[in-house]
């Protein structure tokens, strides 16, 4: 095999998800990544809301996470559903801008790193994708430890940190709320470093 | 304000669940004549769009993708994050995408104008293109998910209340896999364009949305693909998001009269380009030798 020139295309722009998603992207189960009753299964929940602090009645997050053991699933099944976890779940915010999944606690995917759900973010109204993490709140020294050695963590002031880092409920579910635009406004990533990297890169 | 009063809701976010892009009951509930014009929209888009030129004549760089913060797609408002963007190095589970199969969907996803008792109506088309990362390698066996309005602009979804028929025989959603040399086919219906309450009499072009997953979840997109020659181009808050002409220009399909089939559909091809990979690919990859 040669090898493959490193060849940069200029990437498709995305557009807003609009309006009209709801009757074609959810699908049933998809924010169920397991059954109920699984053994370690948690509930991650929480509301979006807009500039105003208005909820968000019409956004989709869609949840991308490693399994307990840190392992990245390659099983298909995320449409299918069933009982295999795929490590892949689809939620549309309800009337009240709320959401939930039902998932596994993911495992951290590199040693000594603090483990975290990967969140794509769309809505009407908002023009592209965003992208941001949900980290696992610590339960112990170590897992404090990793939290304050996460290079993204790290790199972010204590009151912008903590729009990444759930939260454990009394009832042992885990809550995350996303806030699109102003006071608490939730720390959203790109991944290009440059700007022709990607579509993030200028015009945010 | 309640739910059913929403309706006469200028299209200006308030935070309202239902305000914005829900498409009008017909006349009664039209926006008066304080509402925004088209010729306001337009001279807003049009000093956006003079601002990025000169941008780029005193060396700005090209943008690849929509504004952000784009005032004249007015749901947007209090929508978008106004602090940067947090740049963070991906780690491993984001390298990744999650895996689709063909256990996951059915073949007949792919043809929109099957999945009902009759033939919808309007143009039938074949959409046929190839999704590639941005080092033009192919995205194999990957999740392509659309939907769309039906020949009459009408969405099969409950808050789209545009007065155009529902086809009892189009819902307007579709999946599919693309195969082991990125590409993807289905075949539909031309959607038409529909109204929307962004101002007065706005229109959006015809469209159809598509959901797009990578091999790392970093590439992942939901756009919109326009027909070629559209007459709306220029009016459309969304379409304009996009300020680079070229940039704009990606997401147009071309007429390819070598898909078109005889006495039966016409053919558009739409490619794809993901943003680059972040994963060193050192495995052999069958089919780039």
């Amino acid at each position: 095999m040669s090898e493959v020139l490193p060849v940069s295309l200029p990437p498709t722009p995305g557009q807003t998800v609009g309006p009209f998603f709801g009757y074609a992207l959810p699908y049933a189960r998809g924010n169920e990544l397991v059954e109920p009753g699984t053994p370690g299964a948690v509930r991650l929940h929480g509301t979006v809301r807009d500039g105003a602090g208005n909820p968000v009645p019409d956004a989709l997050l869609e949840i991308w996470q490693a399994d307990p053991a840190g392992r990245v699933p390659a099983r298909s099944g995320s449409l299918l559903r069933d009982g295999t976890f795929a490590g892949w779940g689809r939620a549309e915010t309800d009337r009240e801008g709320g959401f939930w999944f039902r998932t596994l606690l993911p495992g951290a995917t590199e040693a000594g790193r603090a483990p975290f759900f990967h969140v794509t973010l769309f809505a009407r109204g908002l023009q592209d994708r965003l992208f941001t993490r949900a980290y696992l709140p610590a339960s112990d020294g170590a897992g404090r430890a990793a939290l304050d050695a996460d290079p993204l963590l790290a790199s972010l002031d204590p009151r912008r940190r903590a729009t990444l880092v759930t939260e454990r409920e009394p009832d042992g579910s885990l809550r995350w709320d996303v806030r699109l635009q102003g006071e608490g406004e939730t720390v959203f990533l790109t991944y290009d470093a440059g700007p022709h990297a990607g579509r993030d890169g200028v015009g945010a | 304000m309640t739910v059913q009063d929403a309706g006469q809701d200028t299209g200006q976010d308030t935070g309202d669940p239902a305000a914005g892009e829900v498409s009008g009951t017909g006349p009664a509930t039209v926006l008066d004549a304080a509402a925004e014009s088209q010729a306001q929209l337009s001279a807003e888009i049009e000093a956006g769009h003079a601002a990025y030129a000169a941008g780029r004549e005193r060396g700005e760089p090209e943008e690849h993708g929509p504004r952000k913060n784009w005032p004249p797609y007015r749901s947007s408002l209090l929508r978008h994050p106004t602090k940067d963007l947090h740049h963070a190095d991906p780690e491993t589970i984001e390298l990744y995408a999650p895996v689709f199969g063909e256990r996951d969907i059915g073949p007949l996803e792919a043809d929109l104008t099957v999945q009902r008792g009759g033939e919808p109506i309007g143009e039938r088309i074949v959409v046929r293109g190839r999704v590639v990362d941005g080092e033009g390698r192919p995205v194999r066996r990957q999740l392509v998910e659309v939907w769309q309005a039906n020949a009459a602009g009408r969405y099969v979804h409950k808050r789209d209340q545009h007065p155009a028929p529902i086809d009892p025989n189009f819902t307007g959603i579709g999946r599919m896999l693309t195969d082991d040399d990125g590409w993807y086919r289905f075949q539909t219906i031309k959607p038409g364009p529909y109204p929307w309450k962004n101002h007065f009499n706005a229109w959006r072009p015809a469209h159809i949305h598509f959901s797009l997953f990578g091999r790392e979840i970093t590439q992942r997109i939901v756009t919109q693909m326009y027909f070629p020659g559209d007459p709306l181009f220029a009016l459309d808050p969304i379409y304009q998001s996009i300020q680079d002409p070229r940039a704009r220009e990606r997401l147009v399909a071309t007429y390819d009269h070598d898909l078109s089939e005889h006495e039966w559909a016409t053919g558009y091809r739409w490619d794809i380009v993901l943003t680059g990979s972040h994963r060193t690919w050192t495995e052999p990859e069958d089919g780039d030798e």
